[in-house]
């Protein structure tokens, strides 16, 4: 908790500076201008999701070997975080693709891809919310998760076998070819402060989790605590 | 005795039998078991030791775990924390209990259960249920062991019927056909008298006695009231996931049962 | 008792339900077949059009029917709470498992087994020359299709409005193996006819894949 008002500070500090240094720092793009500085947020984005929903992968396995409700927590945590990073990528791009491509959306690999993990996750959370029993809850979701994140490589490469006939729309023409040295610190400043958002953010969904469970837990205590004082009076000797 | 000449010689006989009876009965134990779903805790740590033979009635109000615990006991639900473990026991009274914990997966074979449902595919006959778990069991010509089943609960006549047609007592003599196909050492009963009429409750008592006597340890929960109570040898009253009353192995269930009678 | 023994004593229950109600099998034949119908109202397509994007038409009949037939799969066991009988039995949840799987694939298989001919008629697409490799496709995606169904179809039995959960559950996870199917097939339907390596291995991987998840996992599926 003592962390808590620092961690705010300098993550909000890293997210102005990230900001800044997108708008400002980096330097013009030659063909697409202006707009191309979208790109400092689309691309930490993207990584930001991918990495929540790796953790939630992770945190998913975990709760099945182990059964500690700890790993549930994060797993949906993440998975949450993981969506909503999707989502600022998935509106992010198209903001880009129009003026560049002409088109809002392409259906390549990368987009594809990303497109189908973000209905995975929607579909994760959703179950989440369908199944009352939260023992039973948290193990379906955590196999739903396995199966939803092995999907993944498969969703890539079926795409990429797919559009091997048509061309997908190229960024830059390569990995890090041409990239502009200033326009990589400032991408690397960037996907370093999204990175640090997502954990912060993560880490409070997680302890609202824990939250909510605690209250669960105290509100159970107290529902018994007042059978067990309406039972002792009528004549259950041992039932304290 | 039509066999005769195949039949061993009546020494060996007798101990076979010995040893059947032995075989038949099965000790368990309950080791600190919590069983949470969520935060809802529906057991709060239940520690007992059965006896061999013994057949115990579990008693309690609705929500006292009585479920739950025989469910974990057929290992169909797993414990939040602690276990159960099971023994082959000797019947003899005194005798020491033998043997190692039995695993899971053998145990399986030695348990039988009759649930608060019926457990039994409404939309087969009362001979194909029989003969599927007879299949499933592993036993040897399941077409022979489901007709035995049947005749055992009277259902013989109704081989052929399917089971959706069936009124609930009949469902109930099946189920507990059902249950012991195998020939379990361990039955365990969720309610079975409810919503059975006044032949089907008699039939009940009927077969748990025989099996009493044939040293089946038998759990059974039950309200205060039922017949087949007559027939527990001990009476444990759970209340809010704990033992809240245990009239112990060789105790008299007698005055708990009369208590809990005239309370309700 | 070995896990395929056990498997098979749960599939021949499985089919001997499905021979006395007749509920699943019938529903998903004309379900199928009402997509096939609409397909036409929707796209009036010439025989040229119909080789292009029959095979995708094919599979999403399929997939939306597999995801509709998969349901009962395990919800009727719920009516018995029948599942607690198979559990109670010495038998590994594997064993339920693939039993189901082999269930499901077999009353989705013949389900295509009438609407592939069908489609071959109504649309005027010929079958003749690439039959043998054409069951070959179509059997290793409905096997994906149903291994994952399978597994999901116990996940949405325990979640309120299942009927609508196991599609949305399903549908994004066979993405993959929609693409890789429809593909496949049109490789297979295009003049002249081809079986696309590439798309049997990826299938073949989907499957393998799959499967041993499946493996993995059903003792968390099945457990309480």
């Amino acid at each position: 908790m003592k962390l808590r008002i620092p961690a705010t500070i300098v993550v909000a500090g890293m997210m102005m500076f990230a900001g800044y240094a997108a708008l400002f720092i980096a330097p013009d793009e030659v063909t697409m201008h202006a707009i191309q500085r979208i790109f400092y947020f689309h691309v930490p984005s993207w990584s930001a999701s991918f990495t929540a929903f790796f953790i939630s992968f992770v945190a998913s396995v975990a709760y099945l070997s182990s059964k500690r409700d700890q790993w549930d927590w994060l797993a949906v945590s993440a998975a949450e975080v993981g969506v909503i990073a999707c989502t600022i990528g998935l509106v992010t791009g198209p903001l880009w693709a129009k003026p560049v491509w002409g088109v809002w959306w392409t259906w390549d690999a990368r987009l594809t891809t990303t497109f189908i993990l973000w209905l995975l996750y929607i579909s994760y959370l959703l179950l989440r919310g369908l199944i009352e029993e939260p023992g039973r809850r948290a193990r379906l979701a955590a196999v739903f998760g396995v199966f939803a994140f092995l999907d993944v490589p498969l969703v890539y490469v079926s795409n990429r076998l797919w559009r091997t006939q048509h061309p997908a729309p190229v960024m830059f023409g390569g990995q890090g070819s041409g990239l502009d040295p200033t326009m990589g610190k400032v991408l690397g400043f960037c996907i370093g402060s999204v990175m640090c958002l997502m954990v912060f953010i993560l880490v409070d969904r997680y302890r609202l989790e824990s939250l909510r469970h605690e209250l669960d837990e105290l509100r159970q205590e107290a529902e018994t605590r007042s059978i067990d004082a309406q039972n002792a009076p009528s004549g259950v000797p041992g039932a304290s | 005795m039509p066999a005769l000449s195949s039949a061993p010689i009546p020494t060996t006989s007798a101990r076979t039998e010995i040893s059947t009876a032995a075989s038949r009965s099965l000790a368990l134990s309950f080791d600190r078991i919590e069983k949470r779903f969520g935060t809802l805790f529906a057991l709060r740590g239940i520690t007992l030791e059965i006896q061999p033979g013994e057949f115990v009635a579990l008693l309690g109000p609705n929500g006292a775990g009585k479920t739950t615990l025989l469910r974990i006991a057929a290992l169909l639900s797993t414990p939040t924390r602690g276990r159960v473990r099971f023994t082959a026991g000797s019947r003899s009274p005194g005798a020491q209990e033998s043997g190692d914990g039995i695993p899971g997966d053998s145990a399986k074979r030695l348990i039988g259960m009759v649930g608060h449902n019926p457990l039994l595919y409404d939309d087969l006959t009362a001979a194909e249920n029989l003969k599927l778990f007879a299949q499933l069991y592993g036993l040897d010509d399941p077409a022979a062991c489901a007709a035995k089943g049947l005749e055992s609960c009277g259902l013989a006549e109704r081989a052929n019927g399917i089971v959706r047609t069936f009124s609930r007592g009949m469902r109930q003599r099946l189920a507990l056909a059902r249950a012991l196909l195998h020939g379990p050492s361990l039955l365990l009963l969720d309610e079975p008298g409810t919503g059975l009429d006044r032949q089907a409750v008699s039939w009940l008592s009927q077969t748990l006695a025989r099996l009493r006597s044939e040293g089946c340890t038998m759990i059974m929960s039950t309200h205060a009231r039922s017949e087949s109570l007559e027939l527990a040898t001990r009476a444990v009253l759970l209340g809010g996931g704990r033992v809240a009353e245990d009239t112990r192995p060789g105790g008299d269930p007698r005055p708990l049962l009369e208590r809990l009678r005239s309370e309700n | 008792m070995s896990t395929a023994r056990a498997a098979s004593i749960v599939l021949a229950k499985e089919l001997r339900l499905e021979l006395r109600t007749r509920e699943l099998l019938s529903a998903t034949l004309v379900f199928a077949l009402i997509v096939i119908v609409m397909f036409s109202y929707a796209f009036d397509p010439t025989p040229a059009e119909s080789r292009r994007y029959g095979p995708g038409l094919l599979w999403i009949a399929f997939l939306f029917a597999g995801s509709l037939m998969l349901h009962p799969s395990f919800a009727r066991e719920h009516a018995g709470e029948t599942m607690d009988a198979l559990r109670l039995a010495p038998i590994s949840s594997f064993a339920i498992l693939l039993g189901k799987m082999a269930a499901n694939f077999i009353f989705l298989a013949a389900a295509e087994v009438i609407l592939v001919p069908v489609f071959s008629v109504l649309y005027d697409v010929p079958l003749a020359g690439i039959l043998g490799r054409l069951i070959l496709v179509l059997a290793l995606g409905t096997l994906g299709l149903i291994i994952a169904g399978t597994v999901f179809a116990a996940i949405s039995a325990h979640s309120r409005m299942r009927e609508l959960m196991l599609p949305l559950l399903l549908l994004p996870v066979l993405a993959p193996l929609l693409v890789a199917a429809v593909q496949a097939t049109r490789a297979l339907l295009a003049d002249p006819p081809s079986l696309d390596q590439a798309w049997v291995v990826f299938l073949a991987a989907f499957d393998v894949i799959f499967i041993t998840a499946s493996w993995l996992v059903c003792d968390f599926l099945l457990e309480e």
